[in-house]
């Protein structure tokens, strides 16, 4: 294919994607601004008043940029698992099987796909929080780099669980048993230096802290961790995803008989 | 000429050990109509699937209009269009987007996507329900719109896996019609079929495959120049008690007491008639008991699998 021909079979599975997501918006682009609105209404406005500073912000501030990016990863998680898993169950997978297709277009367009809902929601949620507190943006690259970058990472992780996945159970365990409890652990609600010095180094095992340090730090230029090292770290666990993602591809794990 | 398909020494073992493929070879040429018969189970689904990427070979040689599988995979599968014997589009969009999204999988800009997703939906009458949720379709024009997607990057090689299943007369017909005319352009056409008078109306040459190996592969005239005997059924005016012995033709009644005639190749049905009048019996009508394709097809696999029976037990 030539590269214009890959440019239009990527840019059909990123506009199918996106087309999907929005046809569906009251169970895809709703929920997370419901549920991050109550979270800076009760955490936030009510709850968080009596905390008082964290970090040396007020306690609204503080969770903001932790609480767009949990939405950002587990929406960019979420649309990549189900939109390819249904493709999967519904056989509609074998229209791209039997394209001229390379795998990495199709793993590309799926992360870009994943990536346009997490961002997006992402976008909604930092909208919605300006009703509640003022942003300022301390290291905009840090900040933009952190967040597409998280995305990427977790539409990989989406694809991967899609792929490994044999039941509609099998897509939901990933994201209740793992995801949830590492972003609630990872910092969104508190700085890690309120821990005991052992909990503090468990923190330290969790990647999400770095990711929602990183981009807490591009927001509010504090962070529990070196934000560069977020950022390599981020990398890395890119790279390794995206290798394992493709060897799945190419050997047709759960696709090819 | 080249040929559309080349297969080399197929073979498939799947995960369990199962032997779908045991060495097949196959060549298909351009611009033929070409049905792959077999019974269930047979390896006719599993060789499509190979060719089409759905399903790993564990070992041979496959080409498409000359390009490796193996090597020039990209080239293979944009000559290639695949009709699935299962639907499988997502049921929840809408006709005319299926069609241009795949296009877009072989990388046609929308324009010129939508114009051929356009001609093709208009050709398999689907034109009016572009903007339809597939799922809302019915089951014959669900084939349909898959039959549209296939061509929408004008595929020179269509393979069709029982592409008539479950769909009505009038509709099949209709479906014959439009396959022949894109034969007739040029497209080289091959299909699966469990509806042998299918294969005999439109095919021109024909392999029977059977426990993974091919039977046969010739064209239709020389497979039906095999058919030695042929079975007539027989409705006659009287219900007759027993089978009447006919000088030189076998014959039975069937549950229904209609009097069935074997009749050998070269002995023409006049001397039946003769026989018939000789022992007063008055026939008032008369029809083959099945096609003729499938009275030869359904030997061969009873043969297959005789042989298939002393090969194992001279084994063991």
């Amino acid at each position: 294919m030539t590269p214009q021909a890959l440019f239009t079979a990527f840019s059909t599975i990123v506009v199918r994607e996106i087309r999907r997501f929005t046809r569906i918006w009251a169970q895809t682009l709703l929920p997370p601004a419901v549920t991050m609105t109550l979270y800076f209404i009760i955490f936030g406005n009510l709850i968080g008043s009596r905390i008082g500073e964290m970090g040396g912000f007020e306690y609204m501030s503080f969770i903001v940029p932790g609480l767009i990016m949990m939405s950002v990863i587990t929406s960019s998680y979420a649309n990549v698992v189900s939109s390819f898993f249904s493709m999967k169950f519904q056989r509609s997978i074998e229209e791209l099987l039997v394209s001229p297709v390379p795998n990495w277009v199709i793993l590309a367009g799926y992360v870009t796909g994943g990536m346009a809902r997490g961002l997006g929601i992402g976008l909604i949620v930092t909208l919605l929080s300006l009703a509640f507190t003022r942003l300022s943006i301390h290291n905009l690259p840090m900040m933009v780099l952190t967040v597409f970058l998280t995305s990427a990472l977790f539409a990989l992780g989406g694809f991967i669980n899609a792929m490994l996945a044999t039941k509609f159970d099998d897509i939901s365990i990933v994201p209740t048993f793992v995801l949830t409890p590492l972003t609630y652990l990872g910092g969104v609600f508190y700085s890690i230096d309120l821990l005991p010095g052992f909990w503090q180094g468990v923190s330290m095992a969790n990647p999400i802290l770095y990711m929602v340090n990183g981009f807490r730090y591009g927001i509010l230029g504090v962070s529990d961790v070196n934000p560069f090292v977020s950022l390599g770290m981020i990398l890395v666990f890119i790279s390794v995803l995206a290798f394992i993602a493709l060897r799945m591809l190419e050997r047709g794990k759960g696709i090819r008989h | 000429m080249t040929n559309a398909l080349e297969i080399e020494g197929l073979t498939k073992t799947y995960g369990d050990g199962f032997k779908a493929l045991k060495g097949i070879d196959l060549h298909v040429a351009e611009g033929d109509f070409f049905a792959l018969l077999g019974p269930n189970g047979a390896g006719k689904s599993t060789t499509l699937g190979i060719v089409c990427s759905l399903v790993n070979k564990t070992a041979g040689k496959v080409r498409v209009f000359g390009y490796d599988t193996d090597t020039h995979l990209s080239d293979a599968k944009l000559n290639l269009g695949v009709v699935p014997q299962e639907f499988n589009f997502n049921q929840f969009e809408k006709v005319f987007d299926i069609v241009t999204t795949q296009a877009g999988y072989y990388g046609i800009p929308l324009k010129q996507a939508s114009a051929s997703a356009e001609k093709y939906l208009k050709k398999l009458g689907l034109w009016e329900k572009r903007d339809t949720p597939a799922r809302m379709l019915s089951g014959g024009m669900k084939r349909r719109l898959m039959i549209a997607r296939a061509l929408v990057h004008e595929p020179k090689l269509l393979i069709l896996d029982e592409p008539t299943a479950g769909v009505d007369i009038e509709l099949r017909r209709s479906m014959w019609t439009f396959l022949e005319e894109m034969n007739r352009q040029g497209t080289t056409i091959i299909l699966t079929t469990h509806y042998l008078e299918e294969a005999e109306a439109l095919c021109r040459n024909i392999a029977i495959i059977d426990h993974g190996k091919i039977l046969k592969n010739t064209s239709k005239k020389a497979l039906l120049q095999q058919l030695s005997l042929e079975t007539f059924v027989l409705d006659t005016e009287k219900t007759l008690d027993a089978a009447p012995e006919l000088n030189g033709f076998p014959t039975r009644l069937d549950g229904e007491g209609a009097l069935e005639v074997e009749v050998q190749k070269g002995q023409g049905l006049n001397q039946v008639f003769v026989e018939l009048e000789r022992l007063g019996i008055k026939v008032v009508s008369m029809r083959t008991k099945a096609n003729r394709l499938e009275e030869l097809f359904i030997r061969m696999v009873e043969e297959n699998a005789a042989e298939s029976t002393q090969t194992v037990e001279g084994a063991a």
